[in-house]
């Protein structure tokens, strides 16, 4: 059976990368309905399935594809949507060569690929979005009240779940529209923010009520919320940049990614000045770091007309953790790579603007704490790149707001909320945490694991305590 | 929601609001602020809160008029609404009894001292309290800040009232007569701030200063509104807005919030010609 299945994916259509780097328009164009059927009939649906067990919300994916390759759309979207609220956003973000199609037996066959799940995932979900909406009756929701604090993807899996389940749910986000990075973090030409919307629009129709403008720990206390609510789950992610803390950081022109992507995603900068807020025009942009977050900084930096948009990334290509594919749409689009680099001064001009980055070369030691190989720095190596626009990709921290206002709470050695990775139970008895602010910055599907199985904690708590 | 319930023209270009709020209303205190949109392409800006009517569920807004936004705002009338109002931010401003405490405000910044100076009235301090502006009709609150200050002293540029100088040439009165300031607030323009906070120190006066770079989020989760305050790196939104007068890197805060001019230009000059002003 195995020879009869194409060795690669069935070819998906994208944007030219010339035309492409100077849009914000989404870069692949997904699957028309036979390129899906073709894709989904790869699946060799395996007994044993080992890309369920590849998928942290363990979406049952040779059901899907099975249904999918049987033309019964309708059936395929019930399958996905029994196990994900955001299938329309995890077949864009996940990143699949590590998870479901990590593990795909076709991708272990020698010369093969694997099914590619996440586009079968995407198409599923778009075919859903684009067909008349049928009326929703929200659940009836009289089996407690939850409070939910941060509508980014863990937040709002707990919402969404804990709403089917019966509950009345408020979601309280600080920023003027709800869904967390994947609304000011990760850029339109991967995630088009309609998408989000939508998906969040389904959330709301099952009742879940979102409250925008609410800085918990400050708008409101948590004292309040605990009173008013029988559970709390904080899910307030990673969202306090790191800064490298270099000489010149504060020179006009050194950005961290989060405040560079806010004012280009939440901020729509790309549309100024029919939007207000502005960002910096900019010739030379480095990026520093090698994660998804720096992909996405540079390519965004590209499209708003840069000249020449250079990645710095202290470690080589085989370490870098973004996602394969952003690697490859990045070095398709003309971003420039400088591997085993790393920045050790900013330089400014005599009215405070940046002007060139002074770098110093790599080389890769023994393995550290993480596995991977130290880089150290090679002595007299120092050289100089001219910037006027420099990004920090390089990791962000607990967002500080809630933590400090709410001292009673556990927190783990790194300042991340201590809480049970499989429950979210933290060390007060009704309020539960994940995603990001438990774990550090991870990935979205993640964040919507621990949401589920959350949830799932969370009723059981409250059905407890309504026995007892 | 956000509905603007009152506005007053108080001198040129400046405006005193009270915005629908209740719950910014019910949590603020004094040295706090509100990041607002007035639409829904809006920019988010910084506002400091002037006062609160808890009961109301009212908050004071008193803005000057100096780029798109601000303009934006100005042009809203009663009944009105703002897009979005987030708050209370920041952290609230030590409040507690340390004897004599100067108050020292400029220009809008004197909306922003308010709420702090009559905190520390009922805290039982003794307050002394310096305004300063170009001109006379620049000095706003002078009523409200002389209700809750036990000397109030006015400095104009062109002696148009008060003493005819700047605000350190009054602090220099204080020092002279041998006033015992246990601390000093310093809110106004960021070049009053620079030279009050200098003075502050030659006199040996420690000071808060109240930063306003500019801002996206307000939360700390950007690091747009980082400032360098005794060498090192502080956001101004969560870690502040108050921060050690004596400490803080003065020309890098100057170059910071200049950083957009050309695109605010822009800004401004479209809203005009669309508006017609
Ligand atoms: C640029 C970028 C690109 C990424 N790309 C990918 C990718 O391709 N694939 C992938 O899987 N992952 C990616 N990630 C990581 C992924 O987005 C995160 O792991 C995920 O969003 C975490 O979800 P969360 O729900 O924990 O928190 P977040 O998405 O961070 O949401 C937290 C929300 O809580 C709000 N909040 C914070 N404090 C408070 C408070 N006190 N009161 C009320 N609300 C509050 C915040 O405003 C925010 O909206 C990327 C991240 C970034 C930044
Ligand atoms: C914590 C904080 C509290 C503030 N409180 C008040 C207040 O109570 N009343 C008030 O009138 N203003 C206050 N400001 C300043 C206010 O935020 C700015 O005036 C506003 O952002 C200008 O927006 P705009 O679109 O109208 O002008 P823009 O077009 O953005 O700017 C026009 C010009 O205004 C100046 N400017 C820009 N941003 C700021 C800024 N953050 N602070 C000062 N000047 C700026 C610059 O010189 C700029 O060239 C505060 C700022 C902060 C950070
Ligand atoms: S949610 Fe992510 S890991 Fe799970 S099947 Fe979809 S793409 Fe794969
Ligand atoms: S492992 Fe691959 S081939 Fe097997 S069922 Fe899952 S998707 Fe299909
Ligand atoms: S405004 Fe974004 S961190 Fe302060």
């Amino acid at each position: 059976m195995a020879q009869k299945i194409t060795p690669k994916k069935t070819p998906i259509a994208e944007q030219d990368p010339i035309v492409r780097g100077k849009n914000f328009d989404e870069v692949c164009l997904g699957y028309s309905l036979e390129e899906a059927r073709l894709e989904a009939a790869r699946c060799l649906q395996c007994k044993t399935a080992p890309c369920i067990g590849g998928c942290p919300v363990a979406i049952n994916i040779p059901g899907f594809i099975k249904a999918l390759a049987d033309g019964d759309l309708p059936k395929a979207w019930e399958v996905l949507s029994d196990a994900t609220a955001l299938p329309a956003v995890c077949g864009r973000v996940c990143p699949q060569e590590t998870q479901c199609e990590g593990v795909c037996t076709v991708g272990k066959i020698k010369g093969k690929e694997p099914v590619a799940i996440g586009k079968l995932e995407r198409f599923v979900a778009d075919w859903k979005a684009a067909q008349p909406e049928e009326p929703v009756t929200p659940p009836a929701q009289d089996k407690g009240k939850v409070a939910v604090i941060g509508s980014g993807p863990a937040g709002l899996t707990v919402a969404g779940d804990l709403a089917k389940m019966g509950y009345k749910v408020t979601v309280f986000e600080a920023l003027h529209e709800p869904g967390g990075v994947l609304m000011y973090g990760i850029p339109e030409f991967r995630l088009p923010k309609e998408i989000v919307r939508r998906e969040i629009g389904n959330i709301r129709k099952l009742g879940v009520d979102v409250e925008v403008n609410s800085v918990v720990g400050r708008t409101l206390s948590m004292e309040e919320i605990r009173s008013s609510f029988d559970a709390v789950f904080i899910g307030t992610g990673a969202g306090t940049p790191h800064f490298m803390r270099l000489p010149g950081t504060n020179l006009n022109g050194v950005f961290s990614a989060s405040e560079y992507l806010t004012r280009i995603n939440l901020m729509h900068a790309y549309q100024f000045p029919d939007y207000d807020t502005p960002t910096r025009k900019s010739k030379k942009v480095v990026v520093f770091g090698g994660g998804n977050v720096a992909m996405d900084a540079a390519r965004s930096a590209l499209r708003l007309g840069a000249d020449e948009v250079t990645i710095v990334y202290r470690r080589s290509v085989e370490e870098l953790p973004a996602r394969i594919e952003e690697y490859h749409h990045a070095v398709e689009e003309g971003i420039v790579f400088n591997f085993l680099t790393n920045p050790v001064e900013y330089i400014g001009d005599e009215k405070g603007y940046l002007k060139a980055v002074r770098c110093i070369r790599m080389k890769l030691g023994e393995p550290d704490a993480s596995g991977r190989r130290r880089p150290i720095p090679i002595e007299g190596s120092e050289f100089v790149i001219e910037a006027d626009t420099a990004v920090e990709a390089i990791g962000q921290g607990s967002n500080k707001v809630l933590l400090n206002a709410f001292p009673e709470l556990k927190l783990n050695r790194w300042g991340y909320i201590d809480a049970d990775e499989k429950t979210g139970e933290t060390n007060l008895p009704g309020v539960y945490a994940g995603g990001d602010i438990v774990t550090g910055a991870a990935t979205v599907i993640l964040a919507m694991g621990v949401g589920r199985d959350a949830a799932r904690s969370i009723d059981a708590y409250i059905q407890g305590k309504k026995q007892a | 929601m956000y509905k603007i319930l009152s506005k007053r023209l108080i001198a040129p270009k400046e405006y005193d609001i009270w915005v629908e709020a209740p719950r910014v209303a019910r949590n603020g205190k004094a040295g706090q602020f509100v990041v607002l949109r007035t639409s829904e392409k809006g920019e988010r800006i910084p506002l400091t809160v002037a006062d609160y009517d808890r009961e109301g569920g009212r908050i004071r807004i008193i803005f000057q008029v100096v780029g798109k936004t601000t303009m934006a705002m100005s042009r809203l009338d009663v009944g009105d609404s703002l897009h979005d109002v987030l708050g209370p931010l920041g952290n609230p401003s030590e409040i507690e009894n340390l004897g004599t405490v100067l108050m020292v405000g400029g220009g809008v910044g004197i909306a922003a001292l308010y709420p702090i100076l009559k905190e520390l009235k009922k805290a039982g301090n003794k307050v002394i309290t310096i305004l300063g502006g170009r001109t006379s009709e620049l000095v706003i609150l002078k009523e409200e800040c002389a209700a809750c200050s036990d000397e109030l002293l006015v400095t104009t540029d062109d002696g148009s009232e008060g003493i005819r100088g700047v605000v350190t040439d009054a602090m220099q009165i204080l020092a002279e007569r041998g006033e015992k300031i246990a601390r000093a607030w310093i809110i106004g323009p960021t070049i009053m701030m620079k030279f009050a906070a200098l003075k502050a120190k030659e006199l040996g006066i420690p000071c808060w200063v109240s930063l306003n770079p500019i801002m996206v989020d307000g939360t700390g989760m950007c690091g747009c509104c980082r400032v360098t305050v005794n060498d090192e790196i502080r956001f101004a939104c969560v870690d502040g807005p108050e921060f050690d007068g004596w400490g803080v890197n003065w020309n890098e805060f100057m170059n910071r919030m200049g950083q957009y001019k050309d695109e605010e230009k822009i800004s401004l000059e479209k809203f005009q010609s669309e508006v017609g002003e």
